[in-house]
């Protein structure tokens, strides 16, 4: 299982906060999670598809497409930083 | 090096007088207040709502003053944020360097706050009289950030 967190535009326009998800074979990136998710369609493959801009964080550290993702893992994702 | 994300507001001297005692090493302190405005793009804002990471928002601010403390003389840092609901005239972030010559002080506070704006995961929804929306990121603040990358490792 890993965690997924959304936060700010994408915890609203998703309706989640976070979920508890068991990785299928072959999901192993960033990149695959994210295809992964936005495979359940309507708002979920508007909001992580091409045309929104987003970033991700593995464990807390911010990741790429290819950083690798694995059972255990917090994986959230979240609009561009605007704090300051 | 202290990190602080509180909903409170914060007193600038108190801080300061914190972070300095057992320093009498230390020359210059320059900080940093960010305060909410009552306009943006062209909207009034009437309210601010901060949302942040809590966990990585501390990890990516620290990671940041690392980094000043690798590149500049520093003695120490402090970063205050607010998070939660905030009105115009409020302080939202206070960035505090101290270093035993201005030089150093000065860069290492503007790094800091170049950084925090780019990597360091808080969201700000403002609400308006035409309704509430989320705050999009600046390119201007992605620039504010690459001119410090020619020498500094990527965060």
């Amino acid at each position: 299982m890993i965690t997924i967190i959304y936060f700010a535009r994408l915890k609203e326009a998703l309706g989640l906060t976070s979920e508890q998800l068991l990785l299928p074979d072959g999901v192993t990136t960033v990149e695959g999670l994210r295809t992964l998710l936005m495979q359940r369609g309507g708002v979920w493959e508007k909001e992580l598809g091409p045309l929104r801009s987003f970033r991700a964080a593995v464990n807390q550290c911010l990741a790429q497409g290819h950083t690798g993702v694995k059972a255990g893992d917090e994986v959230a994702f979240f609009p561009p930083v605007t704090g300051g | 090096m202290r990190v602080k994300i509180q909903t409170e507001d914060f007193d600038l001297s108190r801080e300061i007088a914190t972070l300095r005692q057992g320093h009498p090493e230390v020359g210059a302190i320059v900080s940093f207040v960010g305060v909410v405005r009552d306009f943006n793009d062209g909207d009034h804002v009437n309210q601010l709502c901060l949302e942040h990471y809590p966990g990585m928002t501390e990890k990516s601010i620290e990671s940041i003053m690392t980094s000043a403390h690798e590149r500049w003389q520093l003695v120490d840092c402090l970063v205050i944020h607010r998070v939660g609901l905030l009105m115009p005239l409020d302080q939202i972030v206070l960035v505090v360097v101290m270093s035993a010559h201005r030089g150093d002080a000065f860069a290492g506070c503007e790094f800091i706050m170049d950084y925090l704006k780019t990597q360091a995961p808080f969201w700000k929804k403002e609400k308006t009289p035409q309704g509430a929306h989320w705050v999009e990121a600046k390119q201007s603040d992605d620039e504010a950030a690459q001119r410090w990358s020619q020498s500094v490792p990527r965060l």
